[in-house]
């Protein structure tokens, strides 16, 4: 299973979160996607403590969750950076050179597919097909898709974010 | 439905109708320009947001108000931003390839002054004298549009643009109807399931009608998993209420009192709008308990995908709405007598149910009038890859491969030489030239080894390595397979593992044989559709480029330069300019620097193989060649 969060505090305010997020559900084994979709929307991703919360509310076996949150592509077991990086690679973008800007980005941020920087700046995954094949290799930039995105404008992108760092901690410095 | 019910509901409608249709004329009876942008998610990913902010940052700055709206997309993928603006004593004229500079000068060249900027124009909308229209376009003899009609003229969030344009009034004809009635008009339109496997809707929908069992469900299927296909996102996110007025007429001659429309999570807008038109319909009173004042009860909810391939396959799809992992089970019992929650339930692709409204209102023969003895009606189509024209299409089904692609797609761009079309994604094939003539429908590309699958095309040039793609798309379903079957899950390992081998340059001759026969198990041992097609990208490439393997594997040579182990980027000596540099400031991992003579040099040993260096070469130099096998760079052993 996922890394242990690190602080009970953490695992309390975990807890508490999750358990606000029933409010809106019945206990209904169908409701189950729904909740771990609206968990994730809130943590970012779906922690131990939320998974135990979980199928306790819903009267199932922890190991069904566990199951489900694995067989899915969507869903995170490791906390996510504050920018997320999706690659696509989809037909269209894997023609047109996706991995090569995959392994660009891999190089740059030094991780894998799947994982977050050590100081969770950025997560890195990979995705198949936003819809926007026509602007092929696209990367999805905080929920934003970025079209012809090669290995140059990895580049480009990661000075951007550089710049606005800069600028914020210059306006909270002066 | 009782007489009473019929007229409550036509005057219900009427009203509604009325105000629709106001409110539509409205936006042009003000005798302002009315501006267009299309923000779907591929003019998004182009910059239509940006373009959008500028158009109403200028609006404002010149103190106009002109309505913009958002629109959907058009299709016209290639041109994205893309730009209507209807000026009144002006056809209404697209523009293409717009950003904020542009948007600058279309507010105050024609918004105030009368100059249409021909310099961007796409195309005029309708026929006049002043501007080249759409319908002169080559293309336009192909193509005709039936459920891609509103998408890109109506803002999909408005649902009094749709009624305006004729919207829901199928549905108001439908309730006037018996059900048995609308199935039997399904049934001889000929219409059959655009979601890949052509099953006829009609004879569903009745078993669907007959099965016993309370409630009945109707499902839309938007998990379009293909993953180089975009027709049913454009869909949902262009025109979201016709696949909802599809959808209740569908429950209604069902006998159904649910629906839900499945969208995969990698489509968060399409999700967006279809909640926002759901709202909208149940506020006129269009969903919901007693729809239009009749006894017809039936309401929608939105389900949203977590990301699995195999999702897309009806029993594994009603099992994530029931909230286990989308594992599909065996048939019979059919989806028809027990699906959902064991009910009897229709499951129908995004694009069937939006044909639904257009044969209701326009009669059966009409639809049945187009397409082929056994495929009728139109098909959609997502054209990407190597084509000029990325973008979406809706034609005739019969209409050729090399129509689509060279007269509607204009071809092959950059002057390269077409090689093979991807049709039908990973349960697809890849054909070569010599089936381009082929007319696309069900059969057809079937008996060619490809199937037309849901629409998702594409096209790949000489540059695209077709060992390379089996093996992307084996990776794909590999990782996609539930892993419930066992030829299913260690047949597409074993699969890739070869491909990978061949790939990088470390096949056998006997692979070839291997792979074959692999094939051919896992198509006969699986239980569902995916492990029953995924071979299909492998035998095609097999069938038609069995030369392209033999290369790979008996010369370490990949034909089309693409697999990264087989390459080499060589910087020519000759062909070097001294003072040139260019590839050394481009090059991502710094592997290129200049010899005592000025000349680049590529080190092989940090060489990522990302390419940058050639496209940063000047053409005039036209220095950086890929060479394969690397052995083939000189001094290298
Ligand atoms: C692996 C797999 C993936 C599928 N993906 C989709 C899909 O993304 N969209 C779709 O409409 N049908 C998909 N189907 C087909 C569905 O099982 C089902 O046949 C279809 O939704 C029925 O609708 P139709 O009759 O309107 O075509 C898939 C089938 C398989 C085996
Ligand atoms: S393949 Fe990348 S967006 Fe479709």
């Amino acid at each position: 299973m996922n890394k242990k969060v690190s602080t009970t505090e953490e695992q309390v305010k975990i807890r508490q979160e999750t358990k606000q997020i029933f409010k809106r559900f019945g206990k209904k084994r169908g409701n189950l996607m729904p909740i771990l979709q609206k968990v994730q929307g809130k943590l970012g991703y779906l922690p131990q403590e939320a998974m135990l919360e979980i199928a306790d509310f819903l009267e199932i076996p922890g190991i069904d969750v566990y199951s489900v949150i694995t067989f899915y592509n969507q869903f995170r077991l490791n906390p996510p950076g504050r920018h997320s990086i999706r690659v696509c690679l989809g037909t269209a973008c894997h023609m047109k050179g996706g991995y090569i800007t995959l392994d660009a980005w891999k190089r740059r941020l030094d991780i894998d597919r799947g994982e977050t920087t050590p100081d969770r700046e950025f997560d890195l995954d990979s995705v198949a097909c936003v819809g926007c094949c026509v602007m092929a290799p696209v990367t999805v930039v905080d929920g934003k898709p970025q079209g012809k995105v090669e290995p140059t404008k990895v580049d480009g992108l990661l000075l951007a974010f550089e710049h606005e760092q800069e600028k914020k901690s210059k306006n909270e410095n002066g | 439905m009782k007489m009473a019910d019929l007229s409550t509901i036509t005057s219900a409608f009427q009203e509604i109708k009325n105000r629709a249709e106001s409110h539509w004329r409205a936006l042009y009876d003000s005798g302002k320009p009315v501006i267009m942008v299309g923000t779907a998610t591929c003019g998004r990913a182009a910059g239509a947001l940006e373009v959008l902010k500028a158009i109403r940052g200028e609006l404002k700055r010149q103190n106009l108000n002109c309505p913009v709206i958002e629109v959907g997309c058009m299709g016209h993928c290639y041109a994205e931003p893309v730009v209507i603006i209807s000026k009144p004593g002006y056809p209404s004229i697209c523009y293409g390839h717009i950003n904020p500079v542009i948007t600058e000068r279309l507010v105050k060249e024609f918004i105030l002054g009368d100059n249409p900027c021909f310099e961007f124009v796409l195309g005029a909308l309708e026929e006049n004298d002043l501007v080249p229209s759409f319908s002169d376009f080559p293309r336009a003899k192909y193509e005709k549009r039936v459920i891609l009609k509103n998408c890109g003229h109506i803002d999909p969030t408005e649902i009094d643009h749709y009624i305006a344009k004729g919207g829901y009034s199928a549905l108001v004809k439908a309730l006037q109807m018996q059900p048995e009635q609308i199935i039997e008009e399904v049934k001889r339109s000929g219409l059959r399931g655009r979601g890949g496997a052509g099953f006829p809707t009609g004879q569903k929908w009745e078993v669907c009608r007959r099965a016993v069992g309370e409630p009945k469900y109707v499902i839309c299927n938007g998990d379009e998993g293909d993953p180089g296909a975009f027709m049913d996102r454009a869909i949902l996110e262009s025109d979201p209420h016709s696949v909802i007025e599809g959808m209740i007429i569908a429950g209604y001659a069902i006998g159904a009192r649910y629906g839900y429309i499945y969208i995969r999570a990698e489509y968060p807008l399409a999700v967006e709008r279809v909640q926002v038109a759901l709202r909208q319909a149940r506020k006129l009173n269009l969903l919901g308990n007693h729809i239009l004042g009749g006894d017809f009860n039936f309401d929608i909810r939105l389900f949203q995908g977590s990301g699995a391939f195999v999702c897309g396959e009806a029993t594994a799809l009603v099992a994530c709405i029931e909230g286990k992992p989308g594992i599909p089970r065996p048939r019979p019992p059919r989806m028809a007598t027990r699906g959902l929650f064991a009910k009897p339930t229709a499951v129908n692709n995004v694009k069937t149910l939006a044909f639904v409204p257009q044969i209701i209102n326009n009669g059966t023969d009409c639809f049945a009038g187009t397409g082929t003895e056994q495929s009728k009606g139109t098909a959609v189509f997502a054209l990407a890859g190597k084509v000029v024209n990325t973008g979406l299409v809706e034609v005739p089904m019969g209409t050729t491969l090399r129509q689509i692609i060279f007269d509607v797609g204009s071809g092959i761009p950059g002057g390269k030489r077409f090689k093979a079309v991807q049709i039908g994604g990973p349960s697809g094939g890849c054909l070569p030239e010599a089936a381009l003539d082929l007319p696309i429908d069900f059969d057809s590309l079937t008996n060619a080894g490809a199937m037309m699958g849901s629409g998702g095309m594409v096209v790949l040039d000489e540059d695209d390595c077709m060992v390379e793609i089996a093996r992307y798309f084996l990776e794909f379903t590999q990782r996609e397979s539930c892993g419930k079957c066992t030829f299913c899950r260690l047949g597409t390992k074993q699969m890739l593992e070869i491909l990978n081998d061949i790939t990088q340059g470390r096949g056998k001759i006997d692979d070839i044989g291997m792979l074959s026969q692999l094939a051919e198990d896992v198509k006969a041992g699986s239980l569902c559709g995916l492990g029953q097609s995924a071979p299909n990208p492998v035998l095609t490439t097999l069938r038609y480029f069995r030369d392209e393997y033999e290369a790979h594997i008996k010369e370490g040579r990949c034909p089309a330069l693409m697999c990264q182990d087989l390459v080499a980027y060589y910087i020519v000596p000759e062909k070097c300019e001294r003072s040139c540099d260019a590839c050394v400031g481009t090059c991502t991992v710094e592997a290129i620097s200049a010899n005592k003579k000025r000349i680049k040099v590529v080190d092989q040993e940090k060489c990522v193989k990302c390419g940058t260096c050639l496209d940063a070469c000047p053409p005039q130099y036209n220095a950086v060649v890929k060479l394969s096998p690397p052995s083939e760079v000189p001094g290298s052993e």
